[in-house]
Parts: structure tokens; C-alpha cells; sequence
């Protein structure tokens, strides 16, 4: 079967099917965290003694610190299908990816800052996973504020792409952050981890949540770019003629 | 277990809930932030056309 694609990459065709798909995303992300977090907190009691009981920060924590790379990585890829094709809608879907990102980095580094105070005793230290994390955080602020401080939409998008590619260096080096060769020169906190260690009940929760977050995300996203699709196609007439706007 | 003992979490329940406060507040945060958003452009579009309108 073939699909024509570039069908889709039209905003006019793509708003309304991301309007279908928005309930859908967010009832499954509803669904898995509180199913996620339930198991987390309730199926978990004898494993989780009251020495223990801070380890639920991870349910959230580790969710969210995937989320924060993937959503860089999906947003470097909308980036750059922008620059190489030249489709509006990529650069909306990189402009809207970002916030969420951003939003997620951000609760990685808190979840983290409580977790680290209660299993390492302090909020914060610069350890090489916390420091690039911190760094991710930057960058998408960085990229958010290039974006919004040119006023050509054209040139604003593509520049914030060129900046989001370069940053995308970081990625591989938080992923490998905790390999520290070397435990005296940089002192990770972070250890290595392997998902086949961890208790079956905390890895379910752990993975429902996940899950939950990237549905989450989807909602977001598709939430934020039919908000950026009507503000940057407001002089079209298929925008003007929207069941939605009140004539 | 009791609903006590459960809201402090072995004492860490400050830790932990502070943890998934944020974690509640962003996320419903980013929705509710995100409908206004909607209602803003959907408003700004009504105003576009009107004002080509009047330009006729």
C-alpha cells in the first residue's frame, strides 16, 4: 500500500486527525500512570520497608528522565525533517515538542534533587549525570528562546533546528553518563543500572508510568501544534472557517 | 497499613510527595495551560476576520 505522506503534512489535514487523537492519548495516559503509580504504591509494601519508602520518587523520576531525552531526540527529528524537506508542519511539531520537554527535564532534576537528599544526603551535587542533565535543560530553553526571538517564522525555525541538531551531542553523553571510567575523577552518583535487577513489582510500576508519560506526551504535543497551527495559519480560509471560532 | 502511616512513608513522606506533587501540578499545569492557549488563538482568529472584514 502506498501513502502519500506529504498528504498528511499539510496542517489543514493533520489538524483535525490530532483533534481525534488527543482523547485517546490522554485517556491512556491517564489509565497508566494512576495504574502505574497504583501498583507502585500499593503491590510494593513488603518489598519497600520504611527504610525503603523513598524509592517510590523513582516511579516518577525515572519516567520522567527518559522523557526528557526521547522528546530532545523527537524534537531533533522534526528539526531536521524541517530542514531537509521544508515542511511547515515538521518545524510546528519541533516547536511544540519543546515546552514538554523542557517541562519533563525539569521535574527529572527535582524528582532527582529529593531522591538524591534522601539516598545520597544532598539536593544537589555535580555529579555528571546531574550537570548534563542540567545542560539538557538549557538547551531547551535555549532553543525555545532562539525560536521565539526572531520575528520571520521561516528564518526563527530553521535557526532554533540548527541549534536543536548541534545539541543533540549531549543525548549519548548523559545515556553514558554513569559508565564513569574512571570513579575517582568523576565521582558519579548515578550507578550504572540494568533493568533485569530490579524487583518485578517497582519495574512494572516503573514501566506502566513510562508509558503513561509518553502518552502524556502525545496529548501535549498534538495539544500545543493544532494550538500552533491556528495562530501561524490565521489569514487562511480553511483556519477562518473552523467549527471552533466563534464568528 | 493506615492512611497515616501511608501519607508518611516510612518518613519520607515529605521526599516523596514533594516528588509527585510537582509531578501532579506540571502535567495538569501543562493541560489547563494549553486550553487557555486554545481559547486565546481561537479568540485572535475571530478578531482577524472581522478586522478583514471591515477592510472590504
Amino acid at each position: 500500500m502506498k501513502i502519500n505522506w506529504f498528504k498528511y503534512a499539510a496542517p489543514s489535514t493533520f489538524y483535525p486527525i490530532a483533534g481525534k487523537l488527543i482523547p485517546f492519548f490522554g485517556w491512556a495516559a491517564l489509565l497508566l500512570i494512576v495504574g502505574g503509580l497504583y501498583w507502585g504504591f500499593f503491590q510494593t509494601p513488603e518489598l519497600l520497608s520504611d527504610q525503603k519508602q523513598y524509592y517510590r520518587i523513582l516511579y516518577v523520576h525515572v519516567g520522567s528522565a527518559w522523557m526528557s531525552m526521547w522528546l530532545y531526540a523527537v524534537l531533533v527529528m522534526w528539526a531536521l525533517i524541517g530542514l531537509v524537506f521544508n515542511t511547515r508542519l515538521s518545524y510546528m511539531m519541533a516547536v511544540a515538542t519543546a515546552p514538554t520537554g523542557a517541562i519533563f527535564t525539569f521535574l527529572t532534576l527535582w524528582t532527582g534533587a529529593f531522591w538524591g537528599k534522601t539516598s545520597w544526603g544532598t539536593y544537589w551535587d555535580w555529579d555528571p549525570r546531574m550537570t548534563t542533565e542540567l545542560i539538557l535543560l538549557f538547551l531547551y530553553v535555549g532553543y525555545m528562546a532562539l525560536q521565539s526571538a526572531i520575528d520571520d517564522t521561516r528564518r526563527s525555525d530553521r535557526a532554533s533546528a540548527l541549534l536543536a541538531l548541534v545539541g543533540l551531542v549531549l543525548i549519548p553523553v548523559i545515556y553514558w553518563s554513569v559508565n564513569c571510567p574512571d570513579p575517582n575523577q568523576c565521582a558519579a552518583l548515578h550507578q550504572q543500572s540494568s533493568m533485569s535487577n530490579i524487583e518485578p513489582n517497582i519495574r512494572i510500576a516503573w514501566l506502566v508510568t513510562a508509558v503513561g508519560f509518553w502518552m502524556f506526551a502525545f496529548m501535549v504535543i498534538l495539544m500545543r501544534v493544532r494550538n500552533i497551527i491556528i495562530q501561524r495559519e490565521q489569514h487562511t480560509s480553511w483556519v477562518q472557517q473552523l467549527n471552533e471560532v466563534k464568528k | 497499613m493506615s492512611v497515616a502511616e501511608f501519607f508518611s512513608m516510612g518518613g519520607f513522606g515529605y521526599y516523596v510527595w514533594m516528588s509527585m506533587g510537582m509531578a501532579l501540578v506540571l502535567m495538569l499545569g501543562e493541560v489547563f495551560v494549553l486550553k487557555s492557549q486554545r481559547k486565546t488563538v481561537l479568540k485572535q482568529v475571530a478578531r482577524v476576520i472581522r478586522m478583514e472584514k471591515n477592510k472590504q
